[in-house]
């Protein structure tokens, strides 16, 4: 057999060839997304090993003891459960069914455009501003004074515009030919965003009503004035009770207790950590199931 | 053989101001086979979309004229179009089953109409699998995705759904353009048993197709209806050059 010559790298050219520009560019872009993770990536371990030797079952479930500088932080722990499930009941629903108004019904208009714009900059308000607004909304006029309720009330308002825009992106990913077909079957605009399109976005939407959640979870700011307290020595009862949660009791122990054990700081610094990580994993776990199930 | 539309000057332009039909009258007889055909972007597809008001999802600017079916212009707002879509049902010229099992996808339009019996509902898929020869290849894994189906087969799976509904007229866009010669002849095949039950309004992929299958056929030239009649009149001694001449091959 007749080999060819190869051409091609037979040349051997000096200095800069467009090989070589590439590789070198990868190898740029490469050193840069290196840089971007590092940190987190630094962060976390760090977090994880000067947090995990005060993590134990104590830690988790009971009360704090001697002014918070020993036993658990289950009140802070249940406290964030219980906002971040308040903020789903109510942005849940509302969030959702903005996005498929939105995204399914609205017509393509001034009005639609001004919703739009205003979703948008919702989401570029500073986080303590929402905060205020709570505070003046819910706790002061509508009287329901500093309480989950208030609490998760003005987190909803802060988490909406994530849910609402990737619920929005979510049912525009479908096909539009899912939607005639269904509507030349004889269903109804209704029918076929609830039996075909919804279905078909529901990962996509999960996804996002979890990374909003997240966020909310995570939030100390919109839960300052509105409902979390700096220290209450038994769990809330009612949703109209004040509650402990994990990223003010971060705040206090950081910075209004003397004398404050750094285990402690830390450990409870890991145990947000891993409850808004686990979220972001469930939301990243929906998310590639749903990719790879799809047929689309 | 009576007609079931009755086409009386129809003009439709969309909303970029590009007139698709520019007064098209015509008739289309019940039971038999009625061929739309000429060039792309003739008005075949927008007319056959007006047939079950599904030109109300297109950005459509203006329709005027009248469009009888079974002597109710079904152009009129008080139309109820869920229902006139049961009856005029379409198939389009991609493949496009929805994302349900092949079983789902053959009786959605039953569902949506709220039968809950499981009978009624196998009766359905039983019967439009069969009717659009599906049946013997799919019997056995109808809880399958109607993805997991090669192109051919989606196309028969879209056919077997429409006439799940029983309609009265089904609608052929282009219903063979993503399919193989085998595919397509089988689909040609079927229309033919077809029109027995049902009326057939077609825009066929090209003009071979439109000679085949036809019973009575309509040439479309840049929204215009330059004629129609039946498939002997128009095949062999069309009366306008362009007709003649689109037949022939001249131009396409």
């Amino acid at each position: 057999m007749n080999e060819r010559p190869m051409m091609l790298s037979s040349v051997n050219r000096q200095g800069l060839t467009p090989r070589r520009v590439q590789q070198l560019g990868y190898g740029l872009l490469r050193l840069i997304s290196l840089v971007t993770v590092l940190p987190i990536f630094l962060v976390v371990v760090y977090i994880v090993v000067r947090g995990a030797p005060s993590i134990d079952w104590e830690f988790l479930t009971a009360m704090p003891r001697e002014g918070m500088r020993a036993g658990g932080i289950l009140p802070a722990i249940i406290g964030t459960v219980y906002l971040t499930l308040g903020t789903a009941v109510f942005a849940v629903p509302l969030g959702v069914a903005a996005g498929v108004y939105i995204a399914e019904y609205a017509a393509d208009n001034a009005w639609t455009r001004l919703i739009r714009i205003a979703i948008i900059n919702l989401a570029g308000i500073p986080s303590v501003v929402y905060g205020l607004f709570g505070f003046g909304l819910f706790v002061i006029f509508l009287g329901f004074g500093t309480s989950i309720l208030a609490a998760s009330l003005t987190l909803t308002i802060m988490t909406l515009p994530v849910i609402i825009s990737t619920t929005e992106e979510a049912l525009r990913s479908v096909p539009q030919s899912f939607r005639v077909v269904s509507i030349s079957l004889g269903a109804t605009r209704w029918q076929t965003i609830w039996r075909v399109v919804l279905p078909q976005a529901l990962p996509g939407i999960l996804t996002g009503v979890i990374l909003g959640l997240e966020r909310a979870a995570g939030e100390t700011a919109p839960i300052l004035f509105t409902g979390a307290a700096f220290f209450l020595p038994r769990l809330p009862q009612s949703p109209l009770d004040a509650t402990m949660a994990l990223p003010y009791h971060i705040f206090v122990i950081s910075t209004q207790v003397p004398g404050m054990p750094v285990q402690i700081q830390f450990g409870t610094v890991l145990v947000l950590l891993v409850f808004v990580l686990g979220m972001n994993l469930v939301a990243t776990l929906i998310r590639s199931r749903a990719r790879a199930r799809r047929e689309w | 053989m009576s007609d079931i539309f009755e086409i009386e000057d129809l003009r439709l332009t969309y909303s970029d101001n590009n007139e698709s039909l520019r007064g098209v009258s015509m008739r289309i007889p019940e039971h038999a086979i009625t061929v739309l055909f000429g060039p792309a972007g003739g008005g075949k597809s927008t007319l056959l979309r007006v047939l079950n008001r599904l030109n109300d999802l297109a950005d459509v600017k203006q329709v005027s004229g009248r469009v009888l079916f079974h002597g109710q212009d079904l152009l009129s707002p008080t139309v109820d179009v869920v229902e006139l879509r049961r009856k005029v049902g379409i198939v389009f010229s991609r493949p496009a089953p929805l994302p349900l099992s092949i079983y789902e996808n053959v009786c959605y339009g039953l569902r949506i109409m709220g039968e809950r019996r499981k009978a009624r509902l196998d009766e359905a898929v039983e019967r439009g699998l069969r009717q659009a020869m599906l049946w013997e290849e799919v019997y056995d894994r109808l809880d399958a995705s109607g993805f997991a189906l090669s192109g051919g087969q989606q196309q028969r799976l879209c056919l077997a759904r429409t006439l799940a509904l029983q309609p009265e007229v089904v609608l052929l866009d282009e219903p063979t353009s993503a399919l193989d010669p085998i595919s397509t002849a089988r689909i040609e095949e079927m229309m033919q048993t077809l029109k027995d039950v049902y009326t057939i309004v077609i825009a066929p992929h090209n003009v071979q197709q439109a000679a085949r299958v036809a019973d009575q056929a309509a040439f479309f030239l840049q929204g215009e209806l330059i004629e129609w009649g039946d498939r002997g009149q128009i095949f062999v001694r069309p009366r306008d050059r362009r007709t003649q001449e689109y037949i022939e091959g001249r131009f396409g």
